[in-house]
């Protein structure tokens, strides 16, 4: 069985190299793809845990997030399609309305 | 067991890289199912073979599947392409590879203290249902009413018709 | 020895009750019903006040009414009490009587005009305010009293507010006054905190007992209350507001500016010359301010155009004469010269009113003339006032009162105070004289057109016999002042050519005058007319409203208030500051979030 830190530590990866998608895209597909990593690598992280403790917990907790997830892109993908059709851009810059 | 997660390991930082930073939409989503794929595995080598496989037809097969129809709705060429690469220079990765660099630095930290080998042992789908239909009622209900909504949610936002173009 | 008198506080209250009413309804009343509530209101006080008057001659002793204990602050527990005693009797009977004679006339002189209602109100709140400053017991009700005249003497001096001119007059009045108001306080603090006590009885047998006199104490007290008293009776410097109230209408000028409010610093040294008695530096300054002030503005009374100053510049003289016999401690003297005075100086006001009105609003003494026929009653009710002033001998008041001052003045003051009276009582003659001979003799200049009923004529009427016959009141005059007082009248046995030479002074004036009037044509003014101003307004102007005007201007823009506004500014510029934050760039949200979650994890770390 592989050390609990060494996966954890790739989950940080993921998590961080997710972050890191969103941060630098400005295309607001590619920041959903992102986001996606992002929840795999929590996924993973729940995993780790419940393998530690030999326990269903982590896989629970797993499908939780994978419901969510799913419900989560549903939205935001029907959410951008509007998004597109309204700017005619998905250039997340663009869409600068919300503020003071 | 121990090559398998390397091995899964590696693949799966690759493809993730490799993900964020395509210009092409099609290759950073067929990169993502290798990642999710790669992550699979892991949880397969980890003794979680019901996630490994939920994480298989869920996320890689059906998640996956609604970000390619999408793609397909929004129709992008090779003009789309270019337009990728221009709003992504090279220098475009320093800041949030620097602020990556400094997160996961802290994350390293934090997670290093922690004991190194739990209880071995596979979790198996029993298990897990046991769980899920004992003290974790309530959360499967809860799940399921948040899909509902979700579901709502894209009923109402696509009235009118998505992907008519302007 | 102080029996209380259970009436005594309707006689101002009356009034009072009247400028209420007044206030409230005067602008929805017909015109006839606010001049019959005013006069009402006014008589019924001076019937009353005749009443209590002849209980007092009947039974003399002070009658004393506590009405309540106004307040209570540590030692200071001023009460709210009337005193009816000689002299605050004497000056009742004046309030009321020309009071009443001064609203009678008003209701036919202030017919028709805007404001009626208010005017009404006004006087008779006055006529209230001066009967609670005569009548009260103790200072702080005086002081009351005291600055509600001066409160009336504004809003009536500037009753026809829509000519700023006017609003400038009497604001100069307040101000003036204010002036001398200021020491007035100062001085009533010093007494209360010395002695103890704001009642005057306690005050000035406190004073007499524990203050030795010429010390420095008293001499502080007197001169600030002196001051008061300078700028209420409009002695020099506090002089100049007095001809510019001549804006206000007759009427006001009648009874405010000559008999009544003006006396009001006379009466305050009167009522605590023991004070003063015990400060003879003081006495001896108030001498020498009254000799000035009464040859300052007899000069200026011979070279006014405008009848109503001629006669306010002579209130002024006259003052400063009442001001030399207070100096010297001649009490009775003054207060005798105040109740004649009043008497002419009102009837003389009246008959200038009448003249002015008959000619159509008419006051330059250059177009008037010729009125014997065509305005009897203000020729010959000017022709009394101005001999009571003048003093012609035996026949007017006025002879009486001015020659038991320069008595005075002889045997107390020396030879150089009788001079310049006497020199100050060939001026009063002059001047009045000439404003006659001007005014109302000679040929017509202005048609007569204006009409005046018998509302004005009989307050004119009425006034011609005490002018000319109250001098034979003087010896029960001085008696009924001496309990108060402590003052006796100088005895009448002087030297014999003082005496003469006194008689003789007002006889030497009008012939100055006349014969002055007829060596040149009467329009050519005589050479001191080029002293027409002595300059105190423009010295004032220079040294007191400029740089007060200048320093107004400097803070117009509210300096001190920027440190308030400071946290104001401080947080319109945080919000700027913090809503450039809130741009709507997805990115940037999404940056702080991850960098604060860094900082967090680095600080749950150590």
């Amino acid at each position: 069985m592989t050390a609990t830190p060494v996966v954890l530590t790739l989950a940080a990866a993921l998590i961080v190299i997710g972050m890191a998608g969103v941060l630098a895209r400005r295309n607001l597909m590619f920041m959903l793809v992102s986001v996606e990593l992002v929840f795999n690598g929590a996924g993973l992280a729940f995993i780790a845990a419940g393998a530690h403790w030999a326990q269903p917990d982590g896989q629970v907790m797993f499908l939780l997030i994978l419901s969510v997830s799913g419900a989560e892109t549903a939205t935001a993908l029907a959410l951008m399609l509007r998004l597109e059709r309204h700017y005619g851009t998905l250039d997340v810059d663009a869409m600068r309305q919300l503020r003071d | 067991m121990e090559t398998d997660f390397m091995f899964a390991a590696a693949l799966t930082l690759i493809a993730a890289v490799l993900a964020v930073t395509r210009a092409n939409a099609v290759h950073a989503l067929l990169y993502l199912i290798i990642a999710l794929l790669g992550v699979a595995v892991i949880f397969a080598s980890l003794g979680a073979p019901f996630a490994a496989v939920l994480q298989v037809i869920i996320y890689a097969g059906a998640i996956t599947v609604l970000f390619v129809f999408v793609v397909m709705m929004l129709n992008l060429g090779p003009a789309a392409e270019a337009r990728e690469r221009h709003w992504q220079p090279p220098g475009s990765w320093l800041g949030p590879g620097m602020i990556g660099l400094l997160l996961f630095a802290e994350l390293v930290l934090i997670v290093m203290h922690g004991d190194a080998a739990g209880a071995g042992g596979v979790v198996d789908a029993k298990q897990v249902g046991m769980a899920l239909f004992g003290p974790y009622l309530i959360v499967v209900e809860l799940a399921s009413l948040l899909l509902l909504a979700g579901l709502v949610v894209v009923w109402h936002v696509g009235q009118g018709g998505i992907g008519e173009r302007r | 020895m102080d029996e209380p008198a259970v009436l005594l506080w309707l006689v101002p209250a009356l009034p009072l009750a009247g400028a209420l009413v007044l206030a409230l309804m005067g602008r929805r009343w017909p015109e006839t019903w606010i001049a019959r509530l005013a006069c009402a209101t006014v008589a019924a006080s001076a019937v009353l006040a005749a009443i209590m008057g002849a209980d007092y001659l009947a039974a003399p002793g002070a009658r004393v009414q506590v009405l309540w204990s106004w307040f209570t602050a540590g030692e200071l527990s001023p009460a709210v009490a009337l005193r009816l005693d000689g002299l605050s009797l004497v000056m009742v009977a004046v309030i009321t009587g020309i009071g009443f004679l001064v609203h009678l006339y008003s209701s036919a002189y202030m017919a028709g005009e805007e404001g009626y209602g208010r005017y009404f109100a006004w006087l008779n709140l006055f006529v209230a305010a001066m009967l609670v400053l005569v009548l009260a017991d103790d200072l702080l009700l005086l002081f009351v009293g005291w600055e509600l005249v001066g409160l009336c003497s504004y809003l009536l001096i500037g009753f026809w507010y829509r000519d700023p001119a006017n609003g400038a007059a009497a604001r100069k009045a307040l101000i003036m006054t204010m002036a001398g108001d200021v020491p007035l306080v100062i001085g009533l603090l010093l007494l209360f905190s010395s002695l103890g006590s704001t009642a005057m009885p306690t005050l000035l047998g406190q004073a007499a007992e524990s203050w030795p006199p010429g010390t420095a104490l008293p001499i502080t007290a007197a001169l600030l209350l002196a001051f008061g008293a300078i700028g209420k009776s409009a002695q020099l410097p506090l002089h100049t507001w007095l001809p510019s109230a001549m804006a206000g209408p007759t009427p006001v000028s009648a009874l405010l500016h000559a008999a009544t409010m003006v006396t009001a610093g006379v009466y305050l040294i009167a009522r605590l010359h023991p004070l003063f008695a015990l400060a003879p530096p003081v006495l001896a300054f108030l001498a020498w301010l009254g000799a000035i002030t009464l040859l300052l503005a007899g000069l200026h009374a011979l070279v006014q155009n405008d009848i109503k100053r001629v006669l306010a510049w002579s209130t002024v003289s006259q003052l400063g004469f009442m001001f030399m016999a207070l100096g010297v401690g001649a009490v009775t003297a003054a207060m005798f010269h105040l109740f004649v005075h009043a008497f002419f100086k009102a009837l003389l006001f009246l008959a200038a009113g009448v003249a002015i009105l008959a000619l159509g609003h008419e006051q330059d003494l250059r177009r008037m003339g010729g009125l014997q026929q065509r305005a009897p009653w203000a020729f010959w009710g000017f022709l009394a006032g101005g001999a009571s002033l003048a003093a012609v001998p035996f026949i007017s008041a006025g002879f009486f009162s001015k020659e038991l001052i320069l008595a005075a003045l002889w045997q107390r003051g020396g030879g150089a105070l009788w001079a310049v009276a006497w020199v100050g009582a060939v001026l009063t003659a002059a001047y009045i004289t000439r404003a006659f001979i001007i005014g109302f003799l000679g040929a017509p200049v202005t048609p007569a057109t204006g009409a005046t009923g018998w509302r004005m004529h009989l307050p004119v009427a009425l006034l011609v016999l005490p002018t000319l016959g109250a001098g034979w009141l003087a010896p029960p005059f001085g008696a009924l002042l001496a309990p108060a007082s402590g003052a006796t009248l100088p005895a009448t046995e002087t030297a014999f050519l003082p005496a003469l030479l006194a008689a003789l002074a007002p006889l030497l004036g009008i012939a100055f005058a006349w014969y002055a009037l007829h060596r040149r044509p009467a329009s050519a003014p005589p050479r001191l007319a080029s002293v027409q101003d002595t300059g105190f307004d423009r010295f004032y102007g220079a040294w007191v409203r400029g740089p007060y005007r200048r320093l107004a201007q400097r803070l117009a823009d509210d300096p001190f208030d920027r440190p308030f506004m400071a946290a104001a500014h401080l947080a319109h510029f945080l919000w700027q500051v913090l809503s450039a934050t809130q741009d709507g760039r997805l990115r940037r949200y999404a940056l702080v979030l991850v960098a604060g979650t860094a900082v967090l994890l680095a600080m749950v770390m150590t």
